[in-house]
């Protein structure tokens, strides 16, 4: 199976060690991964600031790179709720458009829903708190929000789970934001850290070794606060650990 | 920085208070889970209460009426205020025609809309909040800080010294307890001694013409029973079309706003009292605005529980007073602008689009989807500042090309490489508070590409 490959601009950028284990990762299960070479941004940080018209640019430019594709995969939940469910407002009806918004998946959403492999042969000795990052949460729905009254569970931490010595830490607020939120993390920087401050205090109380999650994002911001302030803890990007783990 | 950022660094300043704050309110939030969680049907219920919200405000009119001529049937006088100052001038004329001095008014965030505390205070009538949090406040000469918990900014210390001083309560007592005894003897007298009663409605019924109120603490129902003289006010999205319709809410409204099971006081209200007059005044103020427009519609839904305010990561980090509108939160932030984009511009950056608020809501108000779309209005109206739209220009321009975003990229990544990593941190407002990742060599399109060439050469 092909799939078209979406590295976010800033995964490009600042952490092309995701990409590639993205690229490892589905490899390993049997995906050729095509990533199209004058793909940028999927607009959404653009679009968070209120700048749709702008954004619906970059979402026309987006469309040129990965139409065509039967499945297009990310390692970032938020891009694709970006795509799935914000380029509505640019598609005006066309019916290819609207075919890629329902065939982009977040990488471990693609691997549990798309290619059903609920368990991965790959050994991992490590306690890891799962942060699971808002849009992926109660946007993409990859797991049921601790608000609502429903018992689905999370397919993704499941899949964590099937790793061999795994231990992923029960933290005291399962999913509260980690207070990146994009151009917010910049414009509301005191509340941003603050908040972030506690998340990682959650983790750390936890004992977690790592911190996981499917948007490099939120980790950037957390691993930003680590570094700063000294904490024994380190993030990896959910690829990341299921390519450390099945190599 | 924009003025809620400023206010809210400003709350963060007292760490130990804002982690408090927080605390505070997650419990709340906590409780609320258990509480929904023993619901089987919560779910639906919320399905089935954002349905009636829908048609019964779809039907507005149909209602008002049929709520008026029930209302009116049972003794009520009935009273449409086209917006806050009329409202204010309906109460006014109600007491000074009846040379009301002294009214006592329990919890009611309309009035709090309206402004009629000051309105009432200017023309010599005195009045006095009933409710212990909003006792509190108006003791402080503070607006309430949160709509279900309006003084949970305040520290039992601090209630502790405010009522010694106005109390006479001992110095240095910080007992809840007794703190909340003191208080119930000072306003039974009042409560005795007062000439009118003023109250919010959390329900109007179309069916009955009666109004329902839901309270823990009793006095709404004090102040609604005890002087001869009785006034409800409501804004017109209060309505709910049957009373049957109140076995959905009145199981969502306790539990989103307190954890609770049911309040203490759930009291209807069909007519006055025996030789009691009762006024309903309803007001729009704005509210058919909201409603002609779809995207922010649902706002009225709102049953006003604070579950939203308890559940923002935001706001339980900012307090109440950084939103500087009478309701703070995300609900604040998504009815705030209706009343001046430019004086809110800054409420819908105060969101990082968790979603939180939109999954806890009991009436399932489309909250963080409708804070995203003001961010839109406040690009379009010209509000978004010339910082932020030319690095939104910029950055649209570098990311809609692909060399350009290479080039750029790869000299930005230069540049932070030689520089020292103090210095990274320095230049930018990211570094503040935390350290800027360690920047690779080479972007993830130049590895890939190597790898794609290698391959080639090998294979």
């Amino acid at each position: 199976m092909e799939v078209g490959l979406f590295i976010p601009c800033y995964i490009d950028q600042l952490y092309p060690q995701i990409g590639m284990a993205s690229v490892a990762v589905l490899e390993s299960l049997g995906v050729t991964p095509v990533y199209p070479r004058n793909q940028t941004c999927c607009g959404q940080p653009v679009f968070n600031s209120g700048c749709f018209k702008e954004s619906e640019k970059l979402a026309k430019k987006f469309y040129t790179h990965f139409r065509g594709f039967e499945y297009v995969v990310a390692p970032s939940a938020s891009c694709v709720h970006m795509v799935r469910h914000e380029y509505g407002n640019f598609t005006q009806n066309d019916p290819e458009f609207a075919r890629l918004q329902s065939h982009i998946f977040e990488l471990s959403e693609f691997i549990t829903n798309i290619l059903k492999v609920e368990r991965l042969d790959g050994r991992f000795p490590h306690k890891v708190g799962f942060h699971q990052s808002c849009t992926g949460l109660r946007g993409l729905r990859l797991g049921t929000s601790s608000e609502l009254n429903e018992k689905k569970g999370s397919k993704v931490r499941a899949l964590l789970q099937s790793l061999d010595g795994i231990e992923i830490i029960s933290l005291s607020r399962p999913d509260e934001c980690c207070g990146f939120g994009g151009t917010f993390s910049i414009f509301e920087e005191a509340v941003s850290s603050f908040m972030g401050m506690d998340r990682l205090r959650d983790h750390q109380q936890a004992g977690a070794e790592i911190i996981t999650g499917y948007d490099a994002s939120c980790l950037m911001h957390i691993e930003g606060l680590i570094k700063r302030n000294k904490k024994n803890l380190r993030v990896m990007h959910i690829a990341e650990i299921i390519a450390c783990a099945i190599s | 920085m924009s003025n809620h950022a400023k206010k809210a660094a400003e709350f963060l300043k007292d760490e130990e208070r804002a982690r408090w704050h927080d605390q505070s309110l997650w419990f709340l939030r906590e409780k609320r889970d258990n509480a929904s969680k023993s619901v089987p049907d919560w779910e639906s219920l919320r399905e089935t209460a954002h349905k009636i919200k829908r048609h019964t405000l779809a039907n507005l009119p149909r209602y008002l009426e049929q709520f008026e001529e029930n209302a009116r049937a049972r003794g009520v006088h009935v009273h449409y205020a086209f917006d806050g100052s009329e409202h204010n001038s309906i109460v006014l004329k109600i007491l000074k025609e009846r040379n009301v001095s002294r009214v006592v008014k329990s919890k009611s965030m309309l009035t709090e809309e309206c402004g009629l505390n000051h309105v009432l205070q200017k023309n010599g009538i005195e009045i006095i909040d009933t409710d212990l949090g909003e006792r509190i406040v108006q003791l402080l000469g503070e607006p309430p800080s949160h709509m279900v918990l309006p003084a949970i900014h305040r520290k039992k210390e601090e209630v502790g010294k405010l009522f010694h001083k106005y109390l006479g309560t001992e110095k240095g007592a910080s007992d809840p307890t007794y703190l909340a005894n003191a208080a119930r003897a000072h306003l039974r007298e009042i409560f005795l001694a007062s000439e009118a009663g003023i109250s919010g409605v959390n329900f109007a019924i179309a069916e009955t013409g009666g109004i329902t109120i839901v309270t823990n603490e009793g006095n709404a129902d004090l102040g609604n029973s005890l002087p001869p003289l009785y006034i409800a006010c409501m804004g017109i999205e209060k309505l709910l079309p049957y009373s049957r319709d109140l076995s959905v809410f009145t199981r969502l409204l306790a539990r989103s706003a307190t954890g609770q099971p049911i309040s203490t006081y759930t009291s209807h209200l069909l007519g006055p009292q025996p030789g009691q007059e009762m006024h309903v005044v309803m007001v729009d103020n704005g509210r058919s605005d909201i409603l002609k427009q779809e995207k922010f519609r649902k706002a009225l839904f709102c049953i006003r529980c604070g579950a939203c305010m308890n559940t923002c990561p935001v706001y339980r980090r900012s307090g109440g007073y950084s939103y500087n509108y009478v309701i703070p939160g995300p609900i604040g932030t998504v009815l705030a602008p209706h009343r001046g984009i430019k004086k809110y511009k800054s409420l819908p950056s105060a969101c990082t689009h968790c979603g939180s608020c939109t999954d806890v809501c009991p009436v399932k108000v489309n909250l963080h989807d409708q804070i995203l779309e003001w961010k839109a209005e406040v690009d379009v109206s010209g509000n978004l500042g010339f910082v932020k739209k030319s690095a939104m220009v910029m950055a649209t321009i570098v990311l809609g090309n692909a060399v350009l975003l290479a080039l750029v990229g790869n000299l930005a990544r230069m540049i932070f490489r030689i520089l020292p990593k103090p210095i990274c941190n320095f230049i930018t407002i990211w570094g503040r508070t935390r350290d800027l990742p360690d920047i690779p060599a080479k972007s993830f399109r130049k590895v890939y590409n190597e790898r794609v060439m290698n391959e080639a050469d090998h294979g």
